[in-house]
């Protein structure tokens, strides 16, 4: 190499170095927007809930009757068919499709949300909604920025893993809003949970950006790592719909019993929807990412296998993964199990919740094992022999 | 809030599975039975009958849903200590660390097996029970889905009314049209149809359950992969120097870890010598230091007379040979060491590994000089030396020998003398990393203590009183430490888990539903069509298709829109009667969240 061609070389590399030392500048600055973003969202959804508590649902609820809810609105919506006929064309509904609730389950319609018909909550909940969309805009640069700054996948440590886990958690929510589904009481609970994790993403476990080990650099580790934060996102937006379940159900037994619950809770849980829609959701959501995560834990093992030369040694994240894996199915079982539905069955999903948490964080900062890169990163290679 | 009175099952809003199989069950008899294979719960009865009856009540118990559930909350719960505990088939140092801090807890711990969890026989009893279990589960229920496949979908229940969802209209075209079209319509729709009596019975969505039965089958399947892995597998640790060589036979490994079943013919033929070394590091900032890239160059043949091939082995690529994988695990440096006897023959020229110490590569070992030295006075002597090495020295204004980074940027040796006997001859094997020095004398220097110095590359230390002389030579070699693992059935659990998942992802997200279409001729004369579903689980799908499937059959069969000035609903005299509380939901179902 010729000197010119050398100090080229030595100039462009600096360059590169500090173009990303500034990209990681932006990506802390549009974390921090972002957090400062989903603050407003949160004190809108706080003023869609106040709002929603003036409403008429909300202080006469407990009279309401069932019924009236639910035929209400399902009644405007069959389709008319044009049917010619005899001479004359007459417009006839389809026949309609009646649906009946099981045996034992309560025939309770589902609330109409934390607005609970009063326009100016609505307005606010649409306004919160539209900072949430914002608020994981900003968050996803922010993400994508320190992606781009380590020139790798944003999940080398735990606060990259944090602001990568809450923007997906957020995804989820708005995937389902954008599909039409009925969660925006979803928003309020996830919000706080975002803004207190982000808080502690950049408190506590903030670290400068950075390459990584050697042992870390896999294709496997990319999908392995990608699929873990979808799945944990989706768990935790099942394990909100479960301890609402949970409220509500207790709720709606207190009210079957002829039982009188306080006017907060009434205001508040006659604007869910009802326990057997919240229990629906919760199984719906878990269901449908048990496969993934069991396909997150075999990418897992193929990575391992690569890296470390067996696919399975009972590693603390590992055997975390496989409790956290087993605890879902026993839920799935439970929901199949005669004396194991409803409440005990949400018991254990809450503890199927709980381990993967603890699979996050406990495992990462109290254990030590070959997952531990969370801290130091040197962990990895220095279990491997290195 | 109260709790307590909910969690019975008579009050609870039960979960829609069940909701929908309860009424199949209780209410509709045949019509809703064997919609899935799942056992039915039978309440644990002590058996009053002998041996075998206590045999019989003890195996359905093992094979019910209920004992399944217990035994994977079991597993999972068992499964815990071994994530925080130390455990000795996965860090033995660390196990031996706990012993010696804990003398009381250690010998209580040894009792329950909690150092090795996994092979610990409580953890075995769950997961060997929870296998027969399942083994129990799956056999019944194959043949029940079998039967259920073979036979025919079960006729309408008398009252279609009182299922989940339903739907009827009046209609001028004949029954039998209407039920000819129906039939021709489900069986369109790839539904199993058949006609029974007054009306269409069909099923659909049978995935479900091969779905379910195939994911139970794969667990099985990857357990014994695992199983068998694990008793014919092999690890093996070899520490090689660039230039150096290895063939896959057992005395070639410094450590070796096999199965109960393993054989030493299962050694796969192979060797290999390792050309280079090339480690990369960070060079600055806030993780100076940090392992960046780590790759050997290797020079193999497979079998025991294949052609040589060159390949480069990484971190997270392995060289595959056979069954067996050749990993590349640690690292570390070899400094090149000659020494001269006092007449100035060269009795010992050889790449020393050193073993490292941290991150940075700080490496201590001992330089060992075994045969051909001769002392000043002619005898017959061995030679040793600690050594320590740092690859990159602090200056000496530090004064300590550890290394400031991992890269050979100033690489330094200390080394300090002894002579004697190094007791390599007594049979037992020795440490190449350490030193017995129960037979081995300082060198002194001057003022009578150990002599020792640090040597920069291509500097000699001349022992005293005209013993010799050592010199670290201007080579510095690396060399790489490699694992190799034959762990065979990988395949196996691996064809396993992806049957696990495509069968997981049919029994969850295929639904299995039954749909009724009767058509009968009403008192007036006006035939009366009514369509019913019923799914196993209460899914907002089951009266979406059903509004679905009744659109496109009510335009074969319009509707007979006056008769007695009756709407649709009203037209099946039972719909009112027998459901007091429908919800009425549009044709394209009730959408809930
Ligand atoms: C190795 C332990 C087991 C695991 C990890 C496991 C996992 C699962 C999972 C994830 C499901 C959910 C699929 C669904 O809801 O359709 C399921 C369903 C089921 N399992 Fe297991 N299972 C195990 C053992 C057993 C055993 C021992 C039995 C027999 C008693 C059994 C019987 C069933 C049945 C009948 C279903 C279907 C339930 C339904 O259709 O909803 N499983 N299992």
């Amino acid at each position: 190499m010729t000197l010119a061609a050398a100090t080229e070389l030595a100039t462009a590399t600096s360059l590169a170095a500090a173009n990303n030392e500034n990209l990681a500048e932006i990506s802390n600055v549009l974390i921090y927007s972002a957090m400062a973003v989903y603050t407003l969202a949160f004190l809108a959804y706080i003023a869609e809930w106040i709002f929603g508590s003036r409403s008429k649902v909300a202080r006469t609820a407990a009279a309401l009757t069932p019924r009236a809810g639910a035929a209400g609105k399902a009644a405007g919506k069959a389709p008319a068919v044009t049917v010619d006929k005899a001479g004359g064309t007459a417009v006839l509904e389809r026949p309609k499709v009646v649906v009946r609730a099981g045996a034992g389950t309560r025939d309770v319609p589902d609330g109409p949300g934390a607005h609970g018909g009063d326009e100016q909550g609505d307005l606010f909940g649409r306004i919160a909604v539209s900072f949430t969309v914002l608020a994981f805009v900003i968050e996803f640069g922010g993400v994508l920025t320190r992606a781009l700054s380590v020139q790798r996948a944003p999940w080398g440590n735990m606060y990259e893993f944090n602001i990568t886990f809450t923007t997906t958690a957020v995804g989820v929510y708005l995937l389902l809003l954008a599909l039409k589904k009925n969660v925006r009481w979803l928003g309020l609970f996830l919000t706080t949970t975002v803004l207190l994790d982000l808080g502690l993403a950049v408190t506590v476990l903030y670290t400068e950006s950075d390459q990584l080990v050697p042992a870390l650099d896999s294709y496997w580790m990319y999908i392995h790592v990608s699929t873990a934060i979808l799945c944990g996102a989706v768990f935790y937006v099942g394990a909100v719909g479960t301890i609402l379940y949970l409220f509500k159900d207790s709720y709606e037994g207190k009210l079957a019993r002829g039982g009188k619950p306080g006017a907060f809770a009434t205001s508040v849980m006659e604007r869910l929807p009802a326990s057997a829609s919240l229990d629906k959701f919760a199984y719906r959501v878990n269901a449908a990412v048990f496969p993934l995560w069991t396909f997150t834990i075999i990418a897992g093992a193929i990575w391992a296998g690569d890296a470390w030369g067996r696919y399975w040694g009972w590693d603390p994240k590992e055997t975390w993964s496989f409790i956290t894996w087993v605890a879902y199915a026993g839920y799935l079982h439970a929901r199949a199990t005669a004396g194991w539905k409803g409440r005990k069955a949400a018991y254990l999903a809450l503890a199927a919740f709980a381990c993967w948490l603890f699979n996050y964080y406990g495992v990462n900062i109290f254990v030590s094992g070959k997952h531990s890169y969370a801290d130091v990163g040197l962990g990895v290679l220095a279990s491997v022999g290195f | 809030m109260s709790t307590t009175s909910t969690t019975g099952s008579e009050e609870t809003p039960a979960g829609p599975e069940e909701a929908a199989a309860g009424t199949g069950d209780q209410e509709l008899g045949a019509a809703g039975s064997q919609l899935s294979t799942t056992p039915t719960e039978e309440p644990p009865n002590l058996p009053a009958l002998g041996v075998i009856g206590w045999a019989r009540w003890f195996w359905r118990q093992l094979t019910s849903m209920r004992v399944a559930l217990l035994l994977l909350l079991l597993l999972s719960l068992a499964a815990i200590p071994g994530s925080l505990i130390p455990q000795t088939g996965i860090d033995k140092t660390r196990v031996d660390d706990f012993r010696e801090q804990h003398d009381v807890l250690a010998p209580i711990y040894d009792q329950l097996g909690l150092f090795n969890v996994y092979s610990s026989v409580w953890f075995s009893a769950i997961y060997i029970l929870l296998f027969v279990s399942l083994i129990g589960c799956i056999v019944p229920r194959t043949w029940q889905f079998v039967g259920q496949l073979r036979g025919r979908p079960p006729g309408a229940p008398r009252r279609l009314t009182r299922l989940p969802a339903y739907t009827t209209w009046r209609t001028e075209a004949d029954p039998e049209q209407v039920r000819e079209a129906a039939l021709a319509l489900l069986k369109k729709r790839r539904f199993r149809a058949h006609l029974a009596g007054d009306a269409v019975a069909a099923e659909k969505g049978y995935l479900r359950e091969v779905g379910n039965l195939t994911f139970h089958i794969a667990l099985i399947v990857m357990l014994i992969a695992f199983a068998w892995g694990q008793l014919f597998k092999y690890e093996g640790n070899k520490l090689i120097v660039e230039g150096q060589g290895f063939a896959n036979t057992l005395t070639q490994y410094d450590d070796f870890k096999s199965g109960n079943l393993f054989d030493v013919a299962d050694l796969e033929p192979f060797s290999f010598t390792v050309k280079s070394f090339t480690g990369t590091y960070e060079p600055a900032g806030p993780n100076k230091g940090t392992p960046r890239t780590y790759e050997t160059e290797l020079i193999y043949s497979e079998g025991a007379y294949g052609e040589e091939k060159t390949t480069k082995v990484e971190v997270n690529k392995p060289l595959k040979v056979g069954d067996a994988k050749v990993y590349l695990v640690s690292h570390g440096y070899a400094p090149v060491v000659t020494v001269r006897d006092g007449e100035g023959e060269v009795v010992f020229k050889d790449a020393v590994p050193l073993l490292p110490l941290d991150a940075n590569v700080t490496s201590s070992g001992v330089v060992k000089v075994l045969d051909g030295y001769r002392n000043p006075e002619g005898e017959k002597e061995q030679l040793g030396f600690n050594a320590f090495f740092v690859p990159t020295f602090g200056g000496s204004a530090t004064g300590t020998m550890l290394s400031q980074f991992p890269a050979l940027d100033y690489p330094v040796l200390a080394l300090s003398a002894y002579h004697g006997d190094l007791k390599a001859d007594a049979g037992i094997p020795q440490s190449v990393y350490q030193m017995d020095k129960t037979k081995m004398k300082e060198f002194k220097d001057s003022e009578g203590e150990l002599f020792k110095k640090l040597l920069m590359p291509g500097e000699t230390m001349t022992l005293p009183d005209g013993a010799g002389s050592v010199t670290f030579e201007k080579e510095i070699r690396e060399w790489a430490g490699f694992q190799v693992v034959q762990e065979p059935g990988g395949g196996w659990a691996l064809a396993g888990s992806l049957f696990a998942i495509g069968g997981l992802a049919c029994s969850l997200f295929v639904q299995r539903r039954r749909v009724w279409v009767r058509a009968v001729e009403g008192p007036d004369g006006v035939t009366v069509v009514e369509m019913a579903g019923l799914g196993r689980s209460e899914s907002a799908k089951v009266p979406e298709e059903l509004g679905d499937l009744a659109g496109i059959l009510y335009d074969q069969a319009p509707g007979a829109p006056d008769a007695d000035d009756a709407s649709a609903d009203d037209a099946a005299p039972a719909a009112s009667a027998d459901s007091p509380d429908p919800q009425a939901a549009s044709a394209e179902g009730a959408e809930k969240p």
